[in-house]
């Protein structure tokens, strides 16, 4: 990675915008220039509605979970908008803001977490892999997609996402080797957002950071403020590029907090303090954004208020979509193992069939 | 079509099955990875999701343990996670079982854990056309096989005529027909079966040999008509018995064929024992223990522990009473072939069946 030629990520994470929204020096990174991060503001806006609606829609019954990336934003901006047309998208379960922001449809991604299948959307019409559950599994699916498009020549990169928890598990490390063997066009991006569901990151890791783990398999460190939506797409965007034009994998790890439990289902309280969470209230990525473009004088109230308009559509799309019951078809549990059902299946399949039509289903 | 993994590259394998196929298709079709099972059965996936074929080998049965999550958790579940939009045609080739006389961890007979799991199909070739062709035909398959090799059959020569395909994935063959029993083996277990059934000729018994070759898809209806034939059947596997693939054919002859069964449906397996050592191993595998338990399956006796030595059956019935081994000493203790006397012959006419095999304890028949 430019600058850092001995692999080995900054002493600090990079940072454009300090929590105030006022531009910082030093970064060898220019700025995005202003329509980027008016889009990058949108993203935040609609990401933070989606989040926020999803919970809303748990509280009411309609969702089983939601893990929400309240706070985590910036990253799911970033890591959807430093992708071209092309590019793909591995994502976790946490991530249903990236994938949304990479044009899938809402009530598609929310299938998942409505218990109505497993992925709810076309993984090729966005070129979005189904949210992973069991962790850092993807990564190597990552690898494997980049592989394949750099054998046939083609420019894709491929966008693999994970969190700190997961770089403590065998396929982390697998995925980062092989990409730096195979010299494989991932952009592995790490939100490390503190926790595991109870467990913080001083149990996950004894390194300096996550992005120190690059060293040993030969991929390019980065750090980045992963509240900083500028920091994150300029540091996304020079690692998409080197990733694309042969440079190998590389590996940024996002400092960034969650400030919402694991899950709906889970209580923060029993493993940290609200003392712990205050500080990040100050750094939340939609006010330092929303600073620094009303400082500059781009964000409107006009546009503001069209910003809004959008993310409440997107809202109205999911409770509408979400609030649908979908009658479900027995024959589709079995219809997908196999191209071609077994014959053992088919028999299974009029053997329920003809059960519930005795029960009167 | 991709093929990679450990050593398959310039090498051709541990086992020289990829020999050759570096040098005349290119270091890109066929090529060495990092020493990292999960992480080439997980490129594997992208890679296929991604319009590609990829061909992987696992070094040896225990090897594939690592790679267990990706080909469970993707590998098996993708097309059913995307309601069917991303197939996944990976071929995840897998040097199986023991008779090669490898250490612990090569010798492992591993097909009941891939079985177990929905959106996998199982194959293993027992002979050398069906490794041909049951090959070609998992590699052009849409969905995941994981195809089993067994280790002892490589060194196996016949003809193969390449352009006769074998029946497809999901058939199972009569490899030697016979009109008083049906043995039902797979993989590395066929051969025993059809020298078991040599043996029984001998001896004048007629045995049947069904190959089921596809564990899954399983073919009931071969097997089913086969067992129907001759009413008896016993199930010869390698791997251990508790919680078999033999468990699940012994399930599934039962249920269907229960009313075309003479006697009760019998196995003979791999005592539920680690692989033993290697000096050792010729004990733990049918070859051994079938010489025992298939006697006793065909003079009839209908003990319901398998484990135990018949006594001396009574004029006139053919119900041995059971004394168990392990009994003896407080632990389960396979027990020597049982002598025979001369009331087995009376209900049977013939002798029990025995078979022998060079080096390995023969049954005894007595009388």
């Amino acid at each position: 990675m430019a600058g850092h030629p001995g692999l080995l990520p900054s002493e600090q994470p990079v940072q454009l915008l300090d929590e105030s929204g006022v531009p910082v020096g030093g970064a060898d990174l220019r700025m995005p220039d202003t329509q980027r991060l008016l889009e990058a503001y949108t993203s935040l806006v609609i990401g933070r509605r989606v989040n926020d609606q999803a919970s809303a829609l748990v509280r009411q019954g309609r969702l089983a979970v939601y893990p929400s990336s309240h706070g985590q934003e910036a990253c799911q901006t970033g890591a959807a908008l430093a992708l071209a047309d092309g590019d793909w998208l591995f994502p976790t379960y946490r991530d249903t803001a990236a994938v949304i922001a990479r044009g899938v449809d809402p009530v598609e991604v929310l299938t998942l977490l409505k218990g109505d299948w497993h992925a709810g959307y076309d993984p090729y019409a966005h070129h979005v892999a189904p949210q992973a559950t069991p962790l850092a599994t993807q990564l190597l699916h990552a690898v494997g997609v980049a592989h394949a498009a750099r054998l046939r020549g083609e420019k894709t990169v491929v966008m693999a996402l994970c969190g700190d928890g997961a770089t403590s598990e065998g396929d982390f490390h697998e995925a980062l080797n092989f990409a730096a063997v195979f010299r494989a066009p991932v952009v592995f991006f790490v939100q490390n957002n503190e926790y595991a569901i109870s467990v913080p990151l001083a149990r996950q890791s004894a390194a300096p950071s996550l992005a120190h783990k690059g060293v040993g398999y030969g991929v390019n460190g980065e750090r980045v403020d992963g509240n900083d939506v500028a920091a994150v797409l300029a540091v996304l965007d020079r690692a998409v590029a080197t990733a694309r034009s042969g440079g190998g994998p590389q590996l940024v790890e996002a400092h960034t907090y969650r400030m919402q439990a694991h899950t709906n289902a889970d209580d923060a309280s029993r493993y940290r303090s609200e003392d712990e969470v205050d500080p990040w209230v100050a750094r939340d990525p939609l006010l330092r954004m929303e600073a620094f473009l009303k400082k500059k004088r781009v964000l409107t109230k006009a546009r503001r208020a069209e910003i809004t308009e959008r993310a409440e559509a997107v809202a109205a799309h999911m409770r509408e979509g979400v609030n649908q019951d979908v009658e479900p078809d027995t024959a589709d549990l079995f219809a997908h193992v196999f191209a071609d059902p077994t014959p053992q299946l088919t028999e299974q399949a009029a053997f329920l069939a003809d059960e519930l039509s005795r029960e009167g289903h | 079509m991709y093929v990679f993994g450990e050593d398959v590259g310039p090498l051709g394998g541990v086992f020289r099955i990829t020999d050759g196929l570096t040098a005349e298709f290119g270091e890109d079709r066929c090529f060495d990875t990092p020493l990292a099972e999960s992480g080439i059965v997980g490129m594997a996936v992208g890679m296929a999701m991604n319009g590609m074929r990829p061909v992987v080998e696992m070094q040896f049965d225990a090897f594939a343990y690592p790679a267990f999550e990706q080909i469970v958790s993707h590998v098996a579940k993708m097309r059913n996670r995307t309601r069917g939009r991303v197939g996944l045609p990976i071929v995840i080739r897998v040097p199986y079982a023991g008779g090669i006389g490898g250490v612990e961890h090569h010798c492992d007979s591993s097909e009941a854990y891939y079985a177990h799991t929905p959106g996998l199909k199982v194959v293993t070739p027992a002979t050398p056309a069906d490794a041909y062709h049951l090959l070609r035909e998992a590699i052009a398959s849409p969905d995941p096989v994981v195809f089993m090799e067994p280790k002892k059959l490589y060194w196996a020569k016949d003809e193969v005529d390449v352009d006769r395909p074998t029946p497809g994935i999901g058939r199972a063959v009569v490899r030697r027909e016979g009109t008083d029993a049906t043995l039902i083996a797979y993989g590395p277990a066929v051969s025993t079966a059809m020298e078991a059934a040599e043996a029984a000729a001998q001896e004048g018994r007629s045995l049947q040999v069904v190959d089921v070759r596809s564990i899954v898809p399983f073919d009931d209806e071969t097997v089913c008509a086969a067992v129907r034939s001759t009413g008896r059947a016993v199930v010869v596997a390698e791997a251990s018995g508790y919680a078999s693939v033999a468990s699940e054919i012994v399930a599934r002859v039962t249920e269907r064929c229960f009313h075309s069964l003479a006697a009760p449906v019998r196995r003979v397996t791999g005592f539920d024992i680690p692989f033993p050592r290697p000096s050792w191993s010729a004990s733990s595998c049918p070859a051994w223990t079938g010489s025992w338990t298939l006697s006793t399956t065909f003079s009839g006796r209908t003990s319901d522990d398998p484990y135990v030595r018949p006594s001396r059956p009574r004029g006139g019935t053919h119900r041995g009473r059971g004394r168990e081994v392990a009994g003896r000493r407080g632990r389960h203790r396979h027990p020597r072939p049982a002598r025979r006397r001369g009331g087995d012959r009376q209900v049977h006419r013939r002798g029990p069946l025995t078979f022998r095999r060079d080096g390995h304890r023969p049954a005894r028949t007595g009388g």
